[in-house]
């Protein structure tokens, strides 16, 4: 691995020709990692026409293959941006497992090396896997090492333990909403379940070890529930339906597969209320995967896991979603990864998969509108082994 | 392997009518204390005191074993572990043949009885449903870091067993499900590699295999 020279002496914030030089130059050599020679002449190529385009005559002989810098300018009051996101590092303390937290860090280390900086990282829940005070602290210690700012989204593995007690001493209140750059943000708790717990006599442990088994039929579904629903609606209230919203959930806000809890109950409700705005688009971690969907004006993109993937749900698979073949057991990490998301100035998003072992995949906004008619996305695919 | 509750159940309930019907003959009398009748349940520990004027009823009776059940039963907080693991984890059962039963005329032992069907049902089951819990549970994977199966695989997708044996480039050889499932607690795991007639072998490939119930076999296939 190609580590970026650094050093222990404070410097200033400009950093000189030569740092710049060798910067592009090893995050080259990193992207060339992943990337084959086709997919890298295209990316570079498109950077240096980008360049060009925008009259910087300095990045034309710049090693950095991708350009986040928007193209069109739009001519509407609202810019377009990037942010990053890193979801479902399901740590456990490190005395029980390092591997997890050794691949939280690495998706650290990948969104604190983007240039230009995303403008805030999404973190997409289960930070914890069995949502511990231990494994919520670690957790945050880890993301604090993350130069972005941190937005929070909480999972059903940080939240079963205590109810949410400690996830909301670090993180402030599981459902918020805030603005920025012209787009409405919501971040939603949809992952409530009705009391299973109380007429079986379940202990606090043996209530998060159910709802941690994805297979576990004893737990119930996912829900955003009554009275979030009513504080989504009073949120909404006075935005325009021209504003963009894009609403983050940790389960998918459509109904996928039940036995795997790819699902939330009542995501016709939420859907509703989502309706009346002119682009709305929903993440979603919990999946572990590739997927997309559209449901009416409402796009939908899961987000890769830190620490393991699923593979696709055996029924109910949206038919939006190009699937990326199942991951390699003998690659480690292969299916893993992090990503971030291009916001146009339209609102609408340009959704990209940075796998770790993979080339990145980009699922593109227009190919959602287009409802798969162009730009599909090139997944991915490693030779079956 | 696991004690089955039905079998502790059957011989409680010959134990209730012996004392209704008075002072037992078996090589094991029931103790008094206090002027109280001991009764003890067949694992020879589990005890219940019954008065002497207890009338001998067959409901009296039936009270005496539950009292003995339910001791037993706190006792062995697993026992049920058969349907607790089908609730949770919804295991494939295997094919029913009660169609066959009262066929197999002029055999040695006579036709097929709804008993024998019964049997094979529940001990096939029984062997899948332990591989389940082995397959869900880090902990009887051996695993060091606290990774079970289903995390990448839950209700076992994606384990293709119908697909083996095939080369694996990877392991330099043709593999079988049983040196996959090893790779897998040995890598991802990181548990210790089972023997191939290790209990926990035999069950997880069990499960695995009943999980893709009445898929084509296709060995070889990538």
């Amino acid at each position: 691995m190609h580590d970026k020279p650094t050093s222990r002496i404070k410097r200033p914030h400009i950093k000189s020709v030569e740092t710049r030089y060798f910067e592009e130059r090893d995050s080259l050599f990193r992207g060339l990692q992943s990337l084959d020679r086709r997919t890298f002449m295209k990316v570079s190529t498109g950077a240096a026409a980008a360049a060009v385009a925008a009259g910087v005559s300095h990045h034309f002989h710049s090693f950095l293959p991708i350009n986040v810098a928007s193209a069109t300018e739009g001519g509407g009051a609202r810019q377009g941006f990037t942010f990053a996101y890193i979801s479902d590092s399901h740590l456990y303390i490190k005395k029980t497992n390092e591997r997890f937290i050794r691949q939280l860090l690495r998706a650290v280390d990948d969104v604190n090396a983007m240039d230009p900086q995303p403008d805030f990282v999404l973190y997409g829940g289960d930070l914890a896997q069995l949502g511990r005070k231990e494994e919520l602290d670690l957790g945050a210690q880890v993301l604090k090492s993350l130069k972005a700012p941190v937005r929070m989204m909480v999972g059903e593995h940080d939240w079963f333990f205590d109810m949410g007690h400690r996830w909301n001493e670090l993180f402030g209140p599981e459902n918020y909403s805030f603005n920025h750059k012209g787009v409405h943000f919501v971040v939603l708790m949809s992952v409530h379940e009705k009391d299973f717990w109380t007429a079986r006599g379940m202990t606090p442990a043996e209530r998060m070890h159910t709802v941690a088994g994805l297979d576990n039929a004893v737990q119930s579904a996912f829900e955003v529930g009554a009275a979030e629903r009513t504080w989504l609606k009073k949120d909404l209230e006075k935005v325009p339906t021209s504003t963009p919203i894009i609403v983050f959930s940790h389960s998918p806000l459509y109904k996928l597969y039940r036995p795997w809890n790819f699902w939330t109950d009542d995501a016709e409700d939420v859907q509703a209320i989502l309706q009346r705005f002119d682009h709305v688009t929903v993440l979603h971690g919990h999946t572990h995967q590739v997927l997309t969907n559209r449901i009416g004006n409402i796009q939908f993109h899961g987000m890769l896991s830190t620490a393991w993937p699923w593979p696709y749900a055996p029924q109910g698979l949206p038919a939006l979603t190009v699937q990326m073949n199942r991951p390699n057991p003998f690659d480690p990490n292969d299916g893993l990864g992090d990503g971030s998301v291009n916001v146009h100035p339209e609102g609408l998003v340009d959704k990209v998969y940075s796998l770790w072992n993979r080339n990145p995949t980009e699922v593109k906004a227009s190919y959602l509108s287009s409802d798969g008619a162009q730009d599909r996305p090139v997944i991915a695919t490693l030779a079956s082994y | 392997m696991k004690n089955t509750p039905w079998l502790a159940l059957a011989l409680v309930t010959l134990t209730a009518p012996a004392l209704a019907d008075g002072p037992s003959s078996s090589a094991n009398p029931p103790a008094t204390f206090n002027g109280a009748k001991v009764v003890k349940l067949c694992d020879n520990k589990t005890t219940v005191q019954v008065p002497n004027d207890t009338p001998k009823t067959p409901a009296e009776g039936k009270k005496i074993a539950d009292a003995l059940m339910a001791q037993w039963e706190s006792k062995h907080p697993d026992s049920k572990w058969v349907a607790e693991e089908v609730e949770a984890h919804q295991v494939v059962p295997p094919e029913d043949n009660t169609k066959l039963v009262g066929t197999g005329q002029s055999s040695t032992y006579g036709a097929v009885s709804s008993q024998d069907v019964k049997v094979w049902n529940t001990e096939t089951y029984k062997e899948a449903v332990y591989g389940s819990s082995v397959f869900h549970s880090g902990d009887e994977l051996g695993s060091e870091i606290a990774v079970s199966c289903d995390m990448c695989h839950p209700r076992a997708a994606n384990t293709h067993p119908e697909t083996y044996p095939k080369f694996q480039p990877q392991l330099g050889r043709v593999a079988l499900l049983r040196d996959m499932i090893n790779w897998c607690i040995e890598h991802p795991v990181r548990g210790k590699v089972l023997a191939p007639d290790d209990p926990k072998m035999r069950a997880l490939e069990a499960y695995i295999l009943a999980q893709r119930k009445g898929v084509p076999l296709d060995y070889g296939k990538r």
